[in-house]
């Protein structure tokens, strides 16, 4: 037991750990100011938020759709819960190659909008934060539906018969409720979306400052400036933990609450 | 470089090679464990034996198979396989210490990381050159005439990263034929270019003429003049770090003598 | 006084049915005795608007609430009051919160809510607990804040289900005093639902003896307990069944 488990806690914090020993530390402040970084970094951030917002908007109404499946078809409700589970399981890069044949100027949803409106969604911020959404949802809805279903309904049936509507129920009885897996969701999604590096690669493009984030830029540098590459490694890994160690506290003062 | 920047990019290089062989898995594939019968050198003494591996660019992924089938039929008992990549990620992983006995690079320069660190057991050989074409849609939506399109803000074009050689080449060809390029992307490898291409996304790519060719029907080549002037070079050489040093050249002897004719029909230039 | 109400229906859930017929004088307080799983909570359900009807029709004070063959209020639009066993008082709120809930649902402004719950909650006694969660108050005290959140929206009918179920046995008659208390001074009819007898015999005018999704016997308790029509109407009343049984 104790021997697998450690070669189990190697595996898992050992690439960590000598990321953070060989990182460039005496040069990190300098290569995250760079024009390779910093550009990457605040477009991360700031697509990253964006499509936490678009998961939270679209994602808590399916939680809800889901939540309230049970009286569906067993096949339907397993249908549903598999597409929605599908990017979680997905090689990212098929994922952006399934975005490129819906959203490409020739895809499916592609084609229409671009001969009605010129609208053309690959090579834009946009379509970072479609990728990223596309690869956070999983994590929202999952972790939404979950919080949903274990709000005790009495405090449904409670607020309707003291005249609150099921929207008004929803809104201001069962997802405050929920709140806790909301935010857990949300910041999972966050972070996903944070290290989305195949379907924006793919479906995005990369062109620093518009398209070109961290995982991507990373991935470029690799070869040419591995110490760029490496600082961005560092970003990521010190924002997944904060994020992580958020999360369970979040977790708490939600339980506590 | 410095000492302590030589040691530092080792060890980037390293720990990267640790990710890369991690995150594809192929040290296992890829070991050839001494004394297995798969790398021992052969006892008949009739020639070479076992199994080699080959680090390849990508572009290269049709021409050197073919020529390994042939080159497998005329030594009975041997194996060729391949790992086919972006030559800068395929350099670093044997840099980093990757069981690899042949390489064949996009670029010279390429090339020269692996030969700097002495890791070839041969100098390198030109077996072929490339040429950067423009690659738009059959039906030429963005109706492109040539390079001077690249500056146009209002086309989507896309080119590799400079980084990358395919890329580094492409920022020669504009520089020669002085335009000001604004892509909508830099892609790390010709392949994203040629999808971005394929799809319809991209009005235009500058993609090597073997990829047009290869991509068959699903794009239309514009040629670049410029392109001549910025040729990229394939550099092939059996690495020191091979266990079967006799196969290792003896493939990288059989590309450079008979390739020519499959390279050439590929789309290649000859070496010079 | 309000709370005529006529409802005589069928909710089928699955193998069971319940066939009720719940008739009520305006002002009356109607006790539901019966074991578990004999439809007691299933009646409520189907008056309150959260189980819809199979057959048969619901009429409070003339008004058609519940028809299976014509409409249905759903539950936010009918002047029924429920309180459940568990009193369910939602524990992200305040108390004041939560009695002003069902003021805010009728579009009272924010503040005028508050300040109504404040008063309702100061005239039952509970005025010191308007700023606690409901996690900070006691089981007796959260029944009684979810009885007076359910007396504010003034309903016709009130529905209490078990209302001292979980309640300590020795905190259980101080609070069957103030519930009395209220129903005496509550305009409109109420249905207690309980399988303890005591609390039919404090709280209610008339008691209506339901089994196995029908009803045995209704009347007054000292009619029931002088004319049993069924064994297990007198073994009910005499308390020799205890919560036998489980089901809906």
């Amino acid at each position: 037991m104790i021997a697998p488990a450690v070669v189990a806690g190697v595996l898992l914090a050992g690439p960590l750990v000598a990321l953070l020993v060989r990182a460039p530390w005496d040069r990190l402040g300098e290569l995250l100011a760079g024009p390779v970084v910093l550009p990457a970094l605040g477009l991360s951030f700031g697509t990253a938020s964006a499509s936490t917002v678009v998961c939270v908007v679209l994602g808590v109404p399916l939680a809800a759709v889901l939540a309230g499946s049970d009286g569906w078809p067993r096949l339907l409700t397993r249908v549903a819960r598999a597409v929605v589970a599908t990017p979680l399981v997905l090689p990212p890069v098929v994922g952006g190659i399934a975005l490129l044949m819906l959203l490409s100027r020739t895809g499916l949803l592609g084609q229409p909008l671009f001969t009605a409106f010129g609208v053309t969604i690959p090579f834009t911020t946009a379509a970072v934060v479609i990728a990223q959404a596309f690869a956070g949802l999983p994590f929202l809805v999952l972790s939404v539906e979950g919080a949903l279903r274990g709000v005790d309904p009495r405090f449904a049936v409670a607020a309707a018969t003291l005249g609150a509507s099921p929207w008004a129920t929803f809104m201001h009885v069962t997802l405050p409720l929920a709140a806790p897996g909301l935010a857990a969701g949300a910041v999972l999604s966050f972070a996903r979306a944070l290290g989305e590096f195949g379907a924006t690669i793919t479906f995005a493009g990369s062109l620093p400052g518009v398209t070109e984030t961290m995982p991507v830029a990373a991935y470029i540098a690799l070869t040419s400036d591995p110490g760029a590459a490496i600082a961005i490694a560092v970003v990521l890994v010190v924002v997944a933990l904060v994020v992580l160690l958020a999360l369970r506290e979040r977790w708490l003062t939600g339980l506590r609450a | 470089m410095s000492r302590a920047a030589a040691r530092r990019s080792l060890e980037c290089a390293a720990v990267l090679g640790l990710l890369a062989v991690a995150v594809t898995g192929c040290a296992e594939q890829r070991s050839a464990t001494p004394g297995s019968p798969a790398s021992s050198s052969p006892s008949t003494g009739r020639g070479p034996a076992g199994t080699i591996t080959v680090d390849a660019a990508a572009s290269l992924n049709t021409v050197l198979p073919k020529l390994a089938r042939g080159f497998e039929s005329a030594h009975p008992g041997t194996t060729v396989r391949f790992s086919f990549g972006g030559s800068s990620a395929l350099a670093a992983q044997i840099v980093a210490g990757a069981p690899v006995d042949v390489f064949a690079a996009a670029s010279t320069a390429t090339m020269a990381t692996v030969t700097d660190a002495r890791l070839t057991s041969a100098a390198p050989v030109t077996i072929a050159r490339n040429r950067l074409e423009i690659a738009v849609p059959p039906a030429n939506p963005g109706r492109i005439t040539g390079l001077a399109d690249f500056a146009d803000a209002a086309r989507t074009v896309v080119v590799c990263d400079p980084q990358v050689p395919c890329g580094s080449a492409a920022r020669r060809v504009f520089e020669l034929a002085e335009v000001a390029a604004k892509p909508d992307s830099y892609e790390p490898d010709v392949t994203g270019v040629l999808t971005k291409v394929e799809t319809g996304d991209a009005d235009a790519g500058l993609v090597y003429r073997t990829d047009v060719l290869a991509a068959g029907s699903k794009v239309k080549g514009i040629p670049v003049p410029q392109a001549a002037d910025a040729v990229t070079a394939y550099p092939i050489a059996p690495l020191s770090a091979s266990r079967n040093a006799a196969l290792a050249r003896a493939f990288t002897d059989y590309v450079v003598q008979r390739g020519a004719a499959d390279l050439a029909a590929a789309g290649f230039l000859p070496p010079r | 006084m309000t709370g005529t109400l006529e409802a005589r229906f069928r909710v089928r859930r699955g193998e069971f049915v319940l066939d009720a017929e719940l008739v009520l004088a305006p002002g009356t307080v109607l006790a539901v005795v019966g074991r578990n799983g004999a439809g007691k909570s299933t009646a409520l359900a189907a008056l309150a608007g959260v189980t819809p009807l199979s057959a048969g029709r619901i009429v409070l004070d003339g008004r058609l609430l519940d028809d299976a063959a014509a409409g249905f209020v759903p539950p936010e639009r009918r002047p029924v009051g429920l309180v459940l066993q568990q009193p369910a008082l939602f524990p992200h709120l305040t108390v004041q919160d939560n009695v002003a809930f069902g003021l805010r649902t009728a579009g009272a402004p924010k503040a005028e809510a508050r300040e109504q719950a404040r008063t309702a909650l100061d005239e039952h006694g509970l005025g010191d607990f308007v700023d606690r969660r409901p996690a900070q108050v006691s089981g007796g005290q959260a029944a009684r804040i979810a009885l007076v959140r359910a007396l504010v929206r003034r309903p016709a009918l009130l529905l209490l289900d078990e209302p001292l179920a979980a309640i300590d046995a020795e905190l259980r008659p101080a609070l069957r005093g103030t519930i009395r208390g209220v129903l005496d001074s509550f305009p409109g009819s109420a249905i207690v639902v309980t399988h303890d007898i005591a609390d039919a015999e404090a709280l209610a005018d008339e008691v209506v003896v339901l089994d196995a999704g029908r009803v045995l016997q209704r009347g007054p308790l000292g009619v029931l307990r002088a004319e049993p029509t069924d064994p297990l109407v007198s073994r009910l009343l005499a308390g020799a069944v205890p919560n036998a049984g489980s089901g809906p």
